[in-house]
């Protein structure tokens, strides 16, 4: 009897997984706030970067802030593959990355072993 | 806390485990071990594997995995198991949450050191530039920070120091050491008119040099700027490996789930191991392996190369360049050197010079400043001329110390004797693809001078280099047959391609990559559609201008050789980049089921500890073997 819960656990369980980690989500796409002529947005990140998704008016000077709020060391570093940028983000601190709006696209970035992904969107 | 001192702490706490498990090889129980145990694990948890829990758990609401996901879970179960194991009287696995969480910090730890190592050798040739330098204030020399020099100073160097931004010499001469941009080994020397670069080091002479480049324009900046960028690129071999780790953390809980449900349900196993082996799956799954394997490579294939003075651009190149079976080179410029060059002289060499130049001194056809060069570097004296006239497509006369003198070509000599062995000698010359300049005094031809632009000193040994690779070196040039051959021949290419005009070298490109991938090489300058059209574009700079923008990749030097260690890095790298993948998939492919007790039957199992030492020490293995290209091989390296 306990074997055949056991089973049925089990594979709620693997459903579960499967459910969570491999269904479709919608990506929420949160806006930059202008500031002096500048429009910053702040990304978190702890356990990915929340908000995902972040979108700049194009041709605006525009920071992206990370507040690493994450101890594991799976998330010290951000890289922008388009820019080349591999930053490095002191644990608990705020750091502000210039994103350069000058030409419209999408832009994916990752952790250091790209793992966790994150996109800004200058239109 | 930092990851060294969560290691440092938990390591200590595990050492009356320690004892405990050498004690139980001779029968021998700590007293009231399993308090101790207890005790020390809880310390363990709440310090070393605590944060792993945490960022595990900030990952799942993101509906993401990692690493520490399957850490956290793995020291979790183990943990709370024997806490509800002791109080309930069973056997308790607290060494294995101890170890566990010792064993991925360790690993952490070096890692982290390691990767450092890897990432930080392009940030350290910005460390290389000056602070300050000596600059012409009102008519003095005086020390300025480099951020206020400006474009147009004039600024003094002195033997030893470094130059600070990129210019030209415009007082004194010295010599420099450029290696550290260039990697030239030899020092240069330079004056005036010679262009000098930022951060390199004047050796022995003092001189002023004008700014003409700051900042971020300077060529080291433009550098570490495009290495930079190259680190950060992606090869395409790593979108199989996104897509592995995409799903590879709950792949693995999946696969742990059935291993539970495998031993404890259908081959009736105890509850405990079964746990045991579920546990085991969670840990020695690494996906950091996987995820470390590309990114740490091109980190140091990519900075290694700089330092050799050729820049790749990114990671898409260093896999293309594998598949190059055909290196087609531009000629003038980059098998040549461009500037025609005098390279035999027939009859009395010194006399023949000596009028030559005396004549040649006026005139500023490309190969009179030949022959003015050539003299120039015999320290031939010029003689004033009266006179002087040029014949409409012959050449020029002038009259020298009270003689008619002249110089041109064999159209000159109608009026002229000559003797049948410069005429012999002059037909040999001419075969060879050389421009034959005659000297004629007083009615009679006294000399031969014989021109060409010359192949560059290591053409034949680079042309050689690559044929022993399996690449098929081949030579584009807008030059006529005769000269194409002859210097194709000198330098060993077998393979011409003449009478090219400049706007269809990009369409004869195109025609050789029917055959297979073609790689060109040229000076980046004229060379722009050719260099954009092959499947790897070659730029050549020559000194401080380096043309970034056109090409895959990026020679600083003017220097064949480069061609070779060019792909002999992006060759090893990207062999790299296979091995350490290959090592990351079979190191999961095989872990896995061994922790999962799939070959128990022959006694091959692995306990949660020492599947979280394996896991720990492969993904330093894949660390330690990228950077190990720091060590490989390279032509004339």
């Amino acid at each position: 009897m306990i074997k055949i819960i056991t089973v049925i656990i089990a594979v709620l369980l693997i459903g579960f997984i499967a459910w969570w980690f491999f269904g479709k989500r919608e990506q929420k796409e949160v806006d930059a706030t202008m500031n002096d002529n500048m429009q910053k947005v702040t990304v978190t990140v702890d356990g990915g970067y929340s908000p995902n998704t972040v979108v700049l008016k194009k041709d605006v000077p525009a920071e992206v802030i990370f507040d690493r709020k994450d101890p594991s060391n799976c998330l010290e570093k951000v890289v922008f593959e388009d820019f080349g940028i591999n930053q490095f983000l002191p644990e608990k601190q705020k750091t502000a990355i210039k994103i350069d709006t000058s030409k419209a696209g999408e832009y994916n970035y990752a952790c250091g072993m790209n793992m966790f992904h994150g996109k800004v969107i200058v239109k | 806390m930092s990851y060294t001192k969560r290691f440092w702490l938990s390591l200590i706490m595990s050492i009356p485990m320690m004892i405990q498990m050498i004690g139980m090889l001779f029968n021998w129980m700590m007293p009231g071990h399993n308090w101790i145990a207890f005790i020390a694990t809880t310390i363990i948890m709440i310090f070393g594997a605590f944060p792993f829990w945490k960022s595990g758990w900030a990952a799942f609401k993101n509906h993401n995995a990692n690493m520490d996901t399957l850490i956290a879970i793995g020291t979790a179960v183990a943990y709370f198991y024997s806490v509800f194991a002791m109080f309930t009287h069973r056997a308790v696995f607290f060494e294995s949450a101890a170890f566990i969480t010792v064993f991925v910090l360790l690993g952490q730890v070096l890692e982290e050191k390691m990767r450092n190592n890897a990432s930080s050798a392009v940030e350290k040739l910005l460390d290389l530039q000056v602070k300050d330098a000596e600059v012409l204030r009102n008519n003095e020399f005086v020390k300025v920070p480099l951020e206020e020099i400006k474009i147009g100073d004039m600024v003094r160097v002195k033997p030893g120091e470094k130059v600070a931004v990129d210019g030209e010499i415009s007082e004194g001469s010295s010599t420099i050491d450029e290696s550290m941009v260039t990697g030239e080994s030899m020092p240069v020397t330079k004056s005036m008119g010679d262009k000098v670069i930022g951060s390199t080091i004047n050796k022995n002479g003092t001189f002023v040099f004008k700014v003409e480049k700051i900042g971020s324009e300077t060529m080291l900046s433009q550098i570490v700027e495009l290495v930079k960028k190259a680190q950060t690129s992606h090869a395409p071999i790593q979108k199989l490996t996104d897509k592995i780790s995409n799903i590879f953390v709950p792949a693995v809980l999946i696969i742990a789930i059935v291993t539970f449900i495998v031993w404890y349900v259908l081959v009736g196993d105890t509850f405990v191991n079964a746990l045991l082996y579920a546990t085991s799956v969670i840990v020695i799954a690494c996906p950091c392996a996987l995820g470390l394997a590309t990114p740490t490579a091109i980190m140091v294939g990519t900075a290694r190369s700089a330092k050799m003075g050729v820049l790749i651009k990114n990671g898409e190149v260093l896999e293309v360049i594998n598949d190059v079976k055909t290196v087609v080179f531009d000629k003038t410029g980059t098998i040549t050197e461009g500037i025609p060059k005098v390279t035999n002289v027939d009859g009395d060499e010194k006399e023949v010079l000596t009028v030559a130049a005396s004549l040649e001194a006026v005139s500023e056809h490309p190969l009179a400043l030949a022959i003015t060069k050539k003299a120039k570097e015999l320290a031939i004296k010029t003689q004033s001329v009266e006179g002087f006239t040029a014949i409409e497509g012959k050449g020029v006369r002038a009259t020298v110390a009270g003689q008619e003198i002249i110089v041109g070509n064999n159209k000159l000599i109608e009026n002229y004797q000559i003797t049948d062995e410069m005429k012999k000698q002059m037909n040999t010359w001419q075969a060879e693809a050389k421009t034959v300049v005659l000297v004629g005094k007083a009615q009679k031809i006294i000399g031969l001078i014989a021109i060409q632009d010359a192949p560059k000193k290591n053409a034949f040994k680079a042309m050689n280099a690559l044929k022993k690779r399996d690449l098929q070196p081949v030579m584009l040039t807008g030059d006529n047959q005769l000269v194409a051959d002859a210097i194709g021949q000198e330098v060993g290419i077998s393979q011409v391609i003449a009478d090219v005009l400049p706007q269809d070298k990009a369409d004869q490109i195109s025609s050789l990559q029917a055959q297979n991938k073609v790689a060109f090489v040229g000076d980046g300058i004229n060379d722009a559609p050719a260099l954009s059209t092959a499947d790897v574009g070659i730029a050549m700079g020559s000194g401080t201008d380096i043309a970034i923008e056109s090409g895959g990749i990026v020679l600083v030097q003017n220097d064949l050789m480069g061609v070779v260690r060019a792909i002999d890095m992006s060759k090893k790298t990207f062999n790299r980049i296979k091995l350490n993948l290959f090592w990351a998939l079979i190191y999961n492919v095989i872990g896995i089921p061994v922790a999962a007790g799939l070959f128990s039957v022959w006694g091959i199992t692995l306990s949660p500890e020492l599947a979280g030492l394996a896991m720990a020490f492969s993904s330093i293995s894949v660390v330690g073997s990228s950077l190990l290209l720091n060590k490989t091989k390279i032509a004339d390296d």
